[in-house]
């Protein structure tokens, strides 16, 4: 053991009420950090979660049909601005006006392609082919309006885990089977093997039997959303062989937004990301990690004048000690060692008992309160990446806040220190 | 009566040389405490720096002791000018040439006797040895403290706590040791045991002393006197035979 590490152990053990006071001190900090962060990132997650789980990560459309240029009553273009660069095509028109279209459900062009192109966006984990539209559901006078989905079943459970949501039946779209939300059913007071017509503006008109029903945690999907297979819905929406969406997931939640952009870049289509679409709920989560960090930050800075303070203290208590180390042949460099040691053992120390704190709160209040599901109302994610940012912090906040008072006593006057004690 | 003429034990190269030293304390009120001191302690020598409180002997110690430096003039020990040295060097240098010992022991609490006497070595060395732990457990022996090696401080009495200061004052083989008012704050009885010490070791290992005394007693026993009345070395004499 090197006489710096020897001298700070011995100091550390002999100023047994200091040791404990910066214990303490460090001890709650990296516990209220460890507690927080779970806390809000726990949150976080189920929020995104939540939110993330009736929908896909980004989605990609066929762009908006463009407004047209009607002068004198004829079609002259969708291009307005060229009409402003050249207003002398217009001769001597007598009305000029813009016509906005209604947007009438339309096909992604050679979309099996360009499915294929965007899986092969780097972070595209999945992708799934989407048939939407509007449509009636009837069984017997009751009637609802709701959000006819067709899709491909195996692609669809990559994009969203149905399967794992299923409260009655299966989770099965083949042929005329429908699955449909908790909500519709018991809207329609229908359950597995009963029948439902469902009608479509266009005219299309089928009656499926219900193979399952599924709660998703959103009652305005399980209140609207009937899936049937892509074809039933190719049918119905009379978009025979179309697709009205690609819907796709991403490895990082939070690059969604970057990699619907490249997306977009790559297949000249329409590419929305949860993020976009969920700018409200972006914005609170960013919010309240903002707070979150500002509290942690305002604890870092309590903690370490907390253990700065007591180490000037025991720096001044010691005069004499120092004093007599210097006189007997030890440099300033090994005293200024001395001290910087004993914040980063303070410091690691402290982040043990704090893991312990911070650990035990979490999972006492993840405990308090659960879901009717049985999950936590207030989920908490103990990361290993939360424990090893909050060692660095320890560490940093040790070494950092013992540098003042080590470099005071490092330049102490041994022949003062020692005579005036 | 004159003088006795100064006689040191070894007239070769001095361990301590200071010449036309001075020094000033404070800025705006400077005052002088040490004014033109010329002085040397050769090899082995064991003398007494006596004088009033006040007089600037424990400023003088100080500055021979390496741990503060002269406003003008020169402090050579064992012939290296310490004023080119910086603060690395001088404590390097006091560490292995200068051993201490004060009137008030200054052990460090937290240590037992053993490690108390090893420190000056690990501070050293940078970590302890079992050489260094040989020679500490040598001299804690010779100082008649082998049965207290891992009793702390507080543990020992005073004549037992100033013993284990001297036995750390000779960890290093120092060539030189300063000894401030050693036996000041013991009874007669281990004042002259501690007393005897030190000059065994002086006669043992040819160490030379200086030592801060206001005991005329204890002065009458070294080789020499010297005497520093208001910054100033007023006096020079041998002690009288059979003093020590």
């Amino acid at each position: 053991m090197s006489f710096e590490w020897f001298v700070a152990l011995r100091f550390l053990r002999e100023g047994r009420i200091q040791t404990v006071l910066i214990l303490l001190g460090v001890s709650v900090g990296v516990g209220v950090i460890i507690f927080l962060s779970a806390l809000i990132t726990g949150l976080q997650a189920s929020l995104i979660d939540k939110t993330l789980g009736s929908q896909a990560h980004i989605v990609v459309q066929p762009p908006d049909e463009m407004p047209r240029l009607i002068v004198d009553g004829v079609v002259a273009g969708t291009d307005p601005a060229a009409l402003a660069r050249d207003p002398a095509a217009l001769g001597e028109a007598l009305t000029v006006r813009l016509e906005k279209p209604a947007q009438r459900p339309r096909s992604i062009n050679q979309w099996p392609q360009v499915m294929r192109e965007v899986e092969q966006v780097p972070g595209v984990i999945a992708v799934s082919p989407l048939v939407a539209g509007s449509a009636f559901v009837t069984r017997g006078v009751a009637s609802r309006s709701v959000a006819l989905r067709g899709i491909d079943p195996e692609r669809f459970i990559r994009i969203i885990d149905l399967s794992a949501k299923m409260t009655a039946g299966v989770f099965r779209v083949a042929g005329t089977e429908a699955v449909i939300g908790t909500g519709l059913a018991t809207d329609l007071g229908v359950r597995t093997g009963d029948r439902i017509r469902i009608l479509t503006a266009d005219g299309g008109n089928d009656i499926f039997t219900i193979s399952g029903v599924f709660d998703l945690e959103n009652q305005a999907v399980n209140d609207s959303w009937v899936l049937v297979s892509l074809k039933s819905a190719q049918n119905l929406l009379d978009l025979s062989g179309g697709i009205s969406a690609l819907e796709a997931r991403v490895d990082r939640i939070f690059s969604a937004e970057i990699i619907a952009q490249q997306v977009a870049r790559r297949t000249g289509l329409v590419a929305d990301s949860w993020m976009k679409l969920n700018r409200q709920l972006l914005v609170g989560l960013k919010s309240q990690s903002s707070s979150s960090i500002m509290i942690q930050v305002f604890v870092v800075v309590a903690v370490a004048l907390g253990i700065a303070s007591v180490l000037v203290v025991w720096v001044v208590q010691k005069n004499r000690e120092i004093g007599i180390l210097r006189a007997v042949g030890t440099t300033r460099g090994q005293i200024l060692r001395v001290f910087l040691i004993q914040g980063l053992l303070l410091g690691a120390a402290g982040w043990v008992v704090g893991v312990g704190i911070g650990t035990t709160l979490s999972l006492f209040f993840a405990g308090l309160a659960t879901n009717p599901d049985g999950s936590p109302t207030f989920p908490v994610n103990l990361s290993g990446q939360l424990m090893l940012g909050t060692l660095v912090m320890a560490l940093g906040v040790g070494l950092f806040s013992a540098m003042a008072p080590a470099r005071r006593a490092a330049n102490l006057d041994p022949a003062e220190a020692i005579h005036r004690g | 009566m004159a003088e006795p003429t100064v006689k040191a034990a070894d007239t070769g190269s001095p361990v301590v040389l200071l010449e036309g030293v001075t020094r000033d304390f404070g800025e705006t009120v400077v005052t002088r405490v040490l004014k033109s001191i010329d002085f040397r302690l050769g090899g082995g020598e064991f003398t007494a720096l006596t004088g009033p409180s006040g007089s600037g002997k424990s400023t003088l110690l100080n500055l021979v002791g390496l741990l503060d430096r002269a406003t003008t003039g020169r402090v050579c020990l064992d012939g290296v000018d310490t004023a080119g040295l910086d603060d690395t060097a001088l404590t390097r240098l006091r560490g292995g040439s200068i051993g201490f010992v004060f009137q008030f022991h200054h052990l460090l609490p937290a240590f037992t006797a053993l490690e108390n006497v090893m420190l000056p070595g690990i501070a050293r060395q940078g970590r302890p040895s079992a050489a260094l732990r040989k020679k500490a457990l040598e001299l804690l022996d010779r100082v008649g403290l082998s049965d207290r090696l891992k009793f702390k401080p507080s543990a020992l009495s005073g004549g037992q706590q100033q013993r284990v200061a001297i036995a750390r004052a000779l960890c290093l083989n120092p060539r030189l040791i300063l000894a401030d008012e050693p036996t000041g704050n013991l009874d007669t009885e281990a004042s002259d045991q501690v007393f005897e010490l030190l000059r065994q070791i002086n006669r043992e290992e040819h160490t030379a002393f200086l030592v801060v005394t206001h005991d005329l007693n204890i002065a009458a026993r070294c080789d020499r006197i010297v005497e520093l009345v208001d910054g100033r070395i007023t006096s020079e004499r041998a002690a009288a035979p059979g003093g020590g």
